[in-house]
């Protein structure tokens, strides 16, 4: 090895650098570059710019639900003539996203797509994004409301509750004795849906609700409630279970049971693991919100946002490609619609 | 003269030439991968050489920063501190808890501190009392603090905090692109170079880093002071809890996950030995901006998953680790043992033997 007599010069000079670099101060801001300029009067809704830059931030890699909806986001991209990138951080702690979103900013992409950790904690860095001039759009977990224009909801908890008596109604004719099989008794969301099927179910005099269960979305507690249903409601004509878990253990207890095909199931499930009821008759039809679709939608809505033709106020419409058309609703909210039902003619086209 | 500057300031050259030489070769190597980082992030991105990349680089690495300033003292004592990121999350959930019971700031600031120095106490407690290794002891606490977080304040988070703070640990300082929390840690910095390299304590830290056995026969204290290094690094911690809180306005129990690694990341790094009786704080600044660098051009870069950044840290972990012991192994191959040790307790990698050739 060779004898490095003074290496302190060196590492001064590298911290007089680093100074430098502080000194430089925030001169350098341009307002907002990308590679957005050209619009283009092509393509069917003509005032969409061609070759934004898309980044969207999934709440942590690997999460294969996440990596669909950022699918649909990408499809939207590639639509829409722009590029994409796909950034996010290796673990969901509430600040792991924030490093990202400086560094995205400093990239100055036209939008960036994100789905919070934390609705507050990224919101300092997102607003410094807003700053830059980079249209931010929250979609499937929301982030704080002044920190981006856009949130793209994947339902309404209304439309949710009431689209899953509608399909059992469809099924049972309208009539008979029904329960729901639950997650756990205090969970948000499921008591928040629960509600509103209470309110449909009043415009259906001949359906009754005989039970609510809960199998606290543990697959064997929720297997042994739907056999205790069944015992205890011999009548039963059907079962919704607003819970993924809810919903596949009680279709295989049913699939196994002589009930099956006599006791019609619905509720919110995923393809994947409902392929199997479906195909074997336990399961006529059930629903969830398509996730591609959700990031689908947030890359349009941010395309609108980028530009111009959208700020983000309640009643702007902005053209959705496949979806059609959208409407920004309270709070810069954006609702995909409603569910998308799930059932032998469709299921073979979702993989999630 | 030669031994006493040695002490009290590494960066003066002195009279143990040959541990200078050593120790600058090891700084120097970092400050070129440091140069390196840069010249590549440029090429990468030429966002990569701008303030706004000092700016929130600087910003996002701000806790661990403050976290490897202690724990690169405990490390010298040959000991770790695992614990440090869940001791700043249970910082973050204590202060959520009262900020929500509505004590005023000024009031939480310190009582978080002080649940960080008991958490440190504890450790050092464990590993000095009890005689326990302290891998094991704050692998344990790990988990403990991290749990203590989640029953203090559970899935919530709060964010409510006063916006003085909050645009005060967010901000720069005075129109620079230097963010207050660098000042902060500038100040922690000089601080603890003056405490390890530049007093008794410092020196009685080297001295048990290097051989606890001699220290001890040679009248140190040598558990109180390595409770007090643990309750240093707990207490730091719980600052970083704080800073992160602010800067981020929210405070939550899982905040900061992973930060221990890149704490011992920046510590050995820079230079201290895992083994103890080596370092010093320089390193250790060098080395966070080493890494701060690295994170910064690997996110900036198009299309790099940000898993690369845990495995370009974990890579130079393990090199900054295996690299002195490696060239200490070629140097023994070669039978120039060392003879006759410096005065500074220098071990193992900080062999002050050979006239090179």
């Amino acid at each position: 090895m060779e004898r490095i007599r003074t290496p302190w010069a060196v590492i001064v000079a590298l911290l007089a650098l680093t100074l430098a670099f502080a000194a430089c101060g925030d001169d350098d801001e341009e307002p907002t570059a990308g590679g957005a300029n050209t619009t283009a009067a092509a393509a069917g809704d003509g005032e969409i710019k061609r070759g934004l830059k898309f980044v969207s931030m999934p709440k942590q890699l690997g999460n294969p639900y996440e990596e669909i909806e950022h699918g649909g986001f990408e499809e939207a991209v590639k639509e829409l003539g722009g590029t994409h990138e796909l950034v996010g951080p290796t673990d969901a702690s509430a600040s792991s996203q924030v490093p990202l979103i400086n560094s995205t900013i400093q990239k100055r992409p036209d939008v960036l797509g994100i789905a919070g950790n934390d609705p507050n904690a990224v919101a300092p860095a997102l607003r410094n994004a807003a700053k830059r001039g980079i249209d931010v759009v929250a979609f499937d977990s929301d982030v704080a409301p002044d920190a981006r224009k856009i949130f793209v909801n994947q339902a309404s908890s209304e439309q949710i509750g009431r689209d899953q008596v509608k399909i059992l109604a469809e099924q049972i004719g309208e009539e008979g004795e029904i329960a729901i099989l639950s997650a756990t008794a205090n969970a948000t969301n499921q008591n928040t849906w629960i509600k509103f099927m209470r309110e449909e179910l009043k415009n259906y005099p001949n359906m009754k609700l005989v039970k609510v269960a809960y199998g606290d979305d543990d697959d064997q507690k929720s297997f042994q409630e739907t056999q205790g249903l069944l015992q205890a409601y011999p009548n039963l004509k059907g079962i919704i279970s607003p819970t993924t878990v809810g919903i596949s253990a009680a279709a295989r207890y049913l699939s196994s049971s002589d009930k099956k095909g006599e006791v019609a199931l619905t509720g919110l499930g995923t393809p994947n693991q409902m392929r199997k009821f479906v195909k074997d008759g336990t399961v006529t039809e059930f629903a969830l919100w398509n996730p591609a679709d959700v990031g689908y939608l947030a890359a349009y809505a941010g395309a609108a946002l980028a530009s111009d033709l959208i700020t983000g106020k309640e009643g702007e419409k902005f053209k959705s490609g496949k979806l059609g058309e959208h409407t920004v609703g309270k709070n810069g909210e954006v609702i995909l619609g409603p569910p998308t039902r799930f059932n032998k003619e469709n299921i073979d086209e979702f993989d999630f | 003269m030669p031994a006493e500057a040695v002490i009290e300031r590494s960066e003066k050259p002195a009279g143990a030439a040959r541990a200078r030489e050593l120790l600058g070769r090891w700084e120097v190597l970092v400050a070129a991968l440091f140069l390196l980082t840069c010249v590549v992030g440029q090429s990468l991105s030429s966002e990569f050489l701008t303030a706004d990349s000092f700016t929130t680089a600087s910003l996002d690495l701000s806790e661990v920063a403050l976290m490897a300033l202690a724990l690169a003292l405990v490390v010298v004592a040959a000991e770790i501190d695992l614990s440090v990121a869940s001791v700043l999350a249970l910082s973050s959930a204590v202060m959520a808890e009262l900020w929500n019971a509505g004590l005023p700031l000024e009031l939480i600031m310190p009582i978080c501190i002080a649940v960080g120095a008991l958490c440190g106490a504890f450790n050092g407690f464990l590993v000095t009392h009890l005689g326990l290794p302290s891998l094991a002891v704050t692998i344990g606490t790990l988990a403990l603090f991290r749990g203590l977080a989640y029953v203090v304040i559970g899935d919530e988070s709060v964010t409510d905090f006063p916006i003085a703070w909050t645009d005060l640990a967010f901000g720069n300082f005075a129109g620079t692109a230097i963010p207050n929390t660098m000042i902060l840690f500038a100040i922690l910095a000089v601080a603890f170079g003056v405490l390890l390299h530049a007093t008794p304590f410092g020196r009685s830290v080297f001295a048990i880093g290097a051989n606890v056995e001699a220290a001890r026969f040679s009248g140190l204290r040598v558990k109180r002071i390595k409770v007090w290094l643990f309750v240093m690094s707990g207490a730091v911690a719980a600052l970083a809890g704080i800073v992160i809180s602010l800067r981020n306005s929210t405070a939550a129990a899982n905040v900061g996950q992973g930060f221990e690694l890149v704490a011992v990341a920046a510590v050995v790094l820079g230079g201290v030995s895992i083994f103890g009786g080596k370092g010093s704080i320089l390193g250790v600044v060098l080395a966070l901006a080493l890494l701060g660098a690295i994170q910064k051009s690997l996110t900036l870069a198009e299309g790099i998953s940000s898993y690369w950044v845990q495995i370009v840290i974990g890579t130079l972990l393990i090199g900054s680790v295996l690299g002195p012991n490696l060239v200490r192994r070629a140097r023994e191959a070669r039978g120039s043992r060392p003879t006759r040790r410096g005065k500074w307790p220098l071990r193992r990698a900080a062999t002050p033997n050979a006239p090179q050739q």
